[in-house]
């Protein structure tokens, strides 16, 4: 016989789960007593409830498996929400276990309660309050089943504090199957369209390879590889799918969008046909959807179809699962007796366009100013000493599109970064737990002075546990993105962005957590400094560099413009 | 143009708030909107009217579809359906007054339910369109009170929003 607590620790541990991040309290604590009583789930305590999430999302994009948060009522669920919704934004495989105060107080007003199911409502792929403890192995399985599959999603566990008292006692079945009325997952697409989809990319003659992040979720990289290679089409990958595709492979054009190269950008709008693999279109890529694409055909692979036509209409909707997909499409465009169209002219054109404004144009003239250091080479220095091969997570703002720009992500699930919701705070805790699941890898978390500060008690965490992760710090002392708009739009007003004096000593804070601490003032100490960081392998290093404050990313798209409309540099734009 | 759209759900706490928190959610309107549980117990029929235009209702529907809770989806505005609002309204006027509007009004049918203290309720049902026509017609002094059903629906024939189907998710 279990208590519906050990029954909850127990359904994890049915589901392969074997280690979970969380934070207790009152309405957890028959949850936390189950958890004290076994060793097959490890708890890794953390500081702060949105560090749990973050943790466990860290955890699900480095290994594909779902992650898992324990939090409290009230404010312990509050505090999740931000992680939570950060995991929505990307399809990220989490179950959240939020608990609740006891199913008669529920309405009350009572300490500590919240209406997590409501409050979580908008953000999550599905939610379950418990409403009898019998219940639980099978609302666990169900919400493992829902939050990895299909277009994968947080779910929500609501638990009432009464559905895991130890007094009631009930015989633990994990079910073998389960029951859903309605929810389908789609695997391969419609033969017609694939055929179709095969037709117009062996006829076009400047066609374009864009995809996302739904490539990385369905372990479709292999797939895609062997694609772009039948096709010979240029590849660019979007935030969220960078090392989808080999960022080294003579085909890769960089990332696209909003900071995306120069050359990807100018792809995609004098493209004629753009074919976009797990990717949803969204407005940092398209920039004004009146003006993508005009040119253009379209075919669209995803696997949510409310994701076809829902920003822009396209000519051939691929629905489906990307890995099954583009399957389809290898062996229908091997097959087809169709002729390739030579592609030669329009790499002619993307050479021309890569050498005219490549990714490092305006960082030549740099190389005699020994002393200021400019965020770029921090992250060409991290790629050198990690050799490309390190998990990286990011923290959002300008370092955030510098490491995107110019690390070189050859494979998918190393690049760990918050893309739609943009959450400042998600770098180190996602780091924690990718480290926590491949402790012998590199891992290090590029970020910079103001994001590091959102969630930085878990430098206390990383103590705890003894988790060597590398923390990156793009230290310009401001709020670089803030102030990069404010300096392209707001006449150079810095509303807000500057903390004057006080910023803390971060080497000094790293040590009082035990850590090492390192400062980095000049380019010629970089080098030397980011070896140092990643040769002390047991040890947390916080390395702080001291960036040129006023550079800003380029290339950057016009607001409102096309995606050709770029500002290059300060002083360049083509429009 | 009005859509009108059906929707099969889980009769489960929280799938009502679901779908209403889509709409909001999405920047989608809703007109009228009725739900109640069916046959079965364990589904409850949901029908609105929205008055986007068709690229949004497919964008609806589809995002609809994707709740777990939610089972099936129609868009009644296409099919060929039967449909009809009933209202009740409550006037400050004798019956033999109200008699003369139920009779009058446009393509409705309705009855006189009670008369008490010079206030006359009765119900009315049809068209909603006829509906607002009537209620537009009538004088504000002697107007109190209106409750509508909002739009119900059903397609004609042998399509049906109907399923006792158990999708068996199998792990073996």
């Amino acid at each position: 016989m279990t208590s519906g607590g050990e029954a909850l620790i127990r359904a994890l541990s049915d589901e392969k789960i074997d280690i979970i991040f969380g934070y207790p309290g009152g309405a957890a604590l028959h949850i936390y007593d189950a958890i004290y009583q076994q060793d097959k789930v490890q708890h890794i305590l953390v500081r702060h409830e949105q560090a749990a999430v973050h943790a466990a999302d860290g955890f699900a994009r480095a290994t594909g498996k779902t992650g898992v948060a324990l939090v409290t009522s009230g404010p312990g669920a509050t505090n999740a929400i931000t992680g939570i919704a950060t995991a929505y934004m990307d399809s990220i495989p989490l179950v959240v276990i939020s608990g609740q105060v006891a199913s008669h107080l529920i309405g009350t007003d009572a300490f500590q309660e919240t209406d997590m199911i409501g409050i979580s409502r908008p953000i999550v792929k599905h939610s379950f309050l418990v409403q009898s403890a019998e219940e639980i192995p099978a609302i666990v399985k169900k919400a493992f089943h829902i939050a990895s599959s299909g277009r994968p999603g947080p779910v929500v566990i609501d638990v009432p504090k009464d559905m895991t008292d130890p007094k009631v006692e009930f015989e633990y079945k994990f079910p073998k199957d389960l029951y859903l009325r309605s929810y389908p997952i789609l695997g391969k697409a419609d033969p017609t369209e694939v055929s179709d989809a095969v037709k117009m990319l062996k006829a076009a003659k400047k066609p374009v390879i864009y995809s996302g992040g739904g490539v990385i979720q369905s372990d479709a990289s292999e797939e895609l590889v062997n694609l772009s290679k039948m096709i010979g089409a240029p590849v660019t990958n979007t935030l969220m799918g960078l090392g989808a595709f080999p960022a080294t492979d003579n085909q890769f054009i960089g990332m696209l969008g909003m900071h995306g190269t120069y050359e990807a950008n100018m792809v995609m709008s004098e493209a004629d046909l753009i074919f976009n693999v797990g990717a949803r279109f969204d407005d940092r890529i398209t920039n004004n959807p009146k003006k993508f694409g005009l040119e253009a055909k379209k075919i669209h692979i995803d696997s949510d179809p409310s994701s076809i036509d829902k920003i822009i209409n396209v000519d051939v909707a691929l629905q489906g699962d990307a890995k099954l997909v583009l399957s389809q499409l290898c062996k229908e465009f091997e097959n087809s007796k169709l002729k390739n169209t030579d592609l030669k002219p329009w790499w002619g054109q993307i050479n021309e366009w890569k050498e005219k404004h490549g990714l490092n144009h305006n960082m030549l003239n740099l190389e005699n100013q020994k002393d200021i250091i400019l965020p770029q080479q921090v992250i060409q220095s991290l790629y050198k000493v990690t050799k490309g091969k390190a998990f990286i997570t990011s923290d959002v703002g300008q370092h955030q599109m510098f490491a995107a720009q110019y690390y070189k992500f050859d494979e998918p699930r190393k690049w760990i970064n918050s893309g739609g919701l943009g959450t400042m705070g998600f770098g180190l805790p996602s780091a924690m737990g990718v480290k926590f699941a491949f402790p012998d890898a590199d891992v290090a978390c590029v970020t910079g002075e103001g994001s590091i500060q959102m969630c930085i008690q878990e430098l206390s965490t990383c103590s705890q546990y003894g988790l060597p992760v590398k923390i990156i710090n793009l230290n310009n002392r401001a709020l670089g993105m803030v102030k990069q708009w404010q300096d392209m739009q707001y006449g150079g007003r810095y509303s807000s962005i500057s903390y004057e004096d006080s910023l803390p000593d971060f080497v000094k804070l790293a040590e009082s957590f035990g850590h090492v601490g390192l400062k980095v003032e000049k380019f010629s100490e970089l080098n030397e400094a980011m070896e140092e960081a990643f040769s002390l392998k047991d040890k947390l290093v916080f390395l702080d560099v001291l960036i040129d404050p006023d550079e800003h990313v380029y290339p950057m798209l016009e607001a409102g413009g096309s995606m050709s409309e770029m500002r290059i540099s300060k002083k360049d734009k083509t429009f | 143009m009005l859509s009108h759209i059906a929707i099969l759900m889980e009769n489960q706490p929280g799938a009502l708030s679901r779908v209403v928190g889509l709409f909001s959610q999405r920047g989608y309107n809703i007109d009228s909107l009725s739900v109640a549980p069916t046959q079965d117990p364990t589904l409850s029929r949901l029908t609105m009217t929205t008055s986007e235009n068709s690229e949004i209702i497919n964008q609806i529907l589809r995002q609809l579809f994707k709740l777990v809770d939610v089972v099936m989806v129609q868009n009644l505005t296409e099919a060929e359906a039967y449909s009809i609002e009933l209202a009740i309204i409550k006037l400050i006027a004798p019956q033999e007054k109200v008699e003369q509007i139920i009779s009058k009004a446009n393509n409705l049918e309705g009855k006189i339910l009670n008369e008490q203290d010079g206030h006359t309720m009765f119900e009315i049902w049809g068209d909603s369109a006829d509906i607002d026509t009537l209620l537009a017609s009538l004088k504000d002094e002697e107007f109190l009170e209106v409750t509508r059903s909002g739009l119900l629906g059903m397609t004609k024939g042998n399509v049906a929003l109907n399923t006792n189907d158990q999708t068996k998710i199998s792990y073996e």
